[in-house]
């Protein structure tokens, strides 16, 4: 129990530094770097905790798709050389002490919250509906629920990711002027009249081809 | 404080919470990172759901946590779509210079 414990202080602090750098790093692509390592060790707190399932979801979502992403349109957009000006900028700068005290405000309450939840512990007992089956792992736990009792939630999150594609697809698509490109519907429905004509060459002028 | 309970998790996730909130207040760069911090929130949103689901031995924190996954995967894809075609527009993403709404 003590070495779970000690693991766990280990990747929270991990977490938290890393969640820090992602926000005060200069460079942008130092941030996505440090997102990578909060999801990894978020992912690696789930594991440890009896998720795996989860853990292992966000590993293959948020690492390899989502941050990947971020890279990608970082690298992209040349805004890696862009220097951070975050307590440093001349402009607005009365924005910073009002969004510290909200944020303090905001920590204060959650908090709070947590201490106020730990004063109640028989609410823990009036939620469970469907317990966790520990003779199992937890991949069957997940999708003997998943795909029985939430299956239209689920395949509502597939329609959220299908708009989100034609919706990114749209938006990214651009329809470029002045370029040559192959039309199937002008090339099938062309007609024979339009192709072929019958001329009637008369004698010592011939036919104009070119018209 | 050797045996981890429900509240250390709370508390971590209430902590990067607050580090996403802090990190979309205070930013003076440009939107990707506001999106990061967006990002950072959802996490600590699943760090409350798996943690709940967890010490409260109900398995339905896991499965929202997996639609909420499904949420933050659309919401970066259209977001950093957002951001591709006004960089193409504008030329630039920086916070201060975005001000077209004049809001």
């Amino acid at each position: 129990m003590i070495v779970h414990s000690i693991f766990f202080y280990i990747f929270s602090i991990i977490a938290v530094f890393s969640a820090i750098m992602v926000t005060v790093s200069r460079n942008t692509v130092h941030s996505v770097f440090f997102l990578i390592l909060d999801f990894i060790t978020i992912s690696c707190l789930f594991i440890m905790i009896g998720a795996e399932f989860i853990g292992m979801i966000m590993l293959i979502v948020y690492v390899g798709a989502v941050a990947v992403l971020f890279l990608f349109v970082v690298m992209m957009l040349n805004v890696a050389k862009q220097k951070n000006e975050w307590l440093g900028g001349e402009k607005n700068s009365n924005h910073i002490p009002i969004g510290l005290l909200i944020s303090g405000v905001i920590f204060f309450e959650l908090i709070i919250v947590v201490g106020g939840w730990k004063y109640k512990p028989e609410l823990s007992k009036t939620f469970s509906s469907i317990g966790i089956d520990l003779s199992t792992t937890n991949t069957h736990e997940i999708g003997k629920v998943l795909y029985t009792d939430y299956i239209h939630l689920f395949q509502l999150s597939g329609m959220i990711l299908l708009v989100a594609m034609i919706g990114a697809i749209v938006l990214t698509f651009r329809q470029r002027e002045g370029i040559k490109r192959q039309s199937y519907f002008k090339q099938i429905s062309r007609e024979r009249k339009e192709g072929v004509e019958l001329v009637d060459p008369k004698n010592n002028e011939g036919v104009k081809i070119d018209v | 404080m050797f045996e981890i309970s429900l509240g250390h998790y709370l508390i971590l996730a209430a902590t990067i919470f607050t580090i996403g909130v802090v990190g979309i207040f205070l930013n003076r760069k440009n939107i990707i990172v506001i999106l990061m911090s967006i990002e950072l929130i959802l996490l600590a949103v699943n760090i409350n759901l798996v943690s709940f689901s967890i010490y409260m031995n109900d398995l339905v924190g896991q499965i929202f946590t997996l639609f909420i996954l499904t949420v933050a995967a659309a919401e970066a894809a259209i977001g950093l779509a957002i951001i591709v075609i006004y960089y193409r527009n504008s030329g630039t993403i920086r916070v201060q210079e975005i001000d077209k709404l004049k809001g």
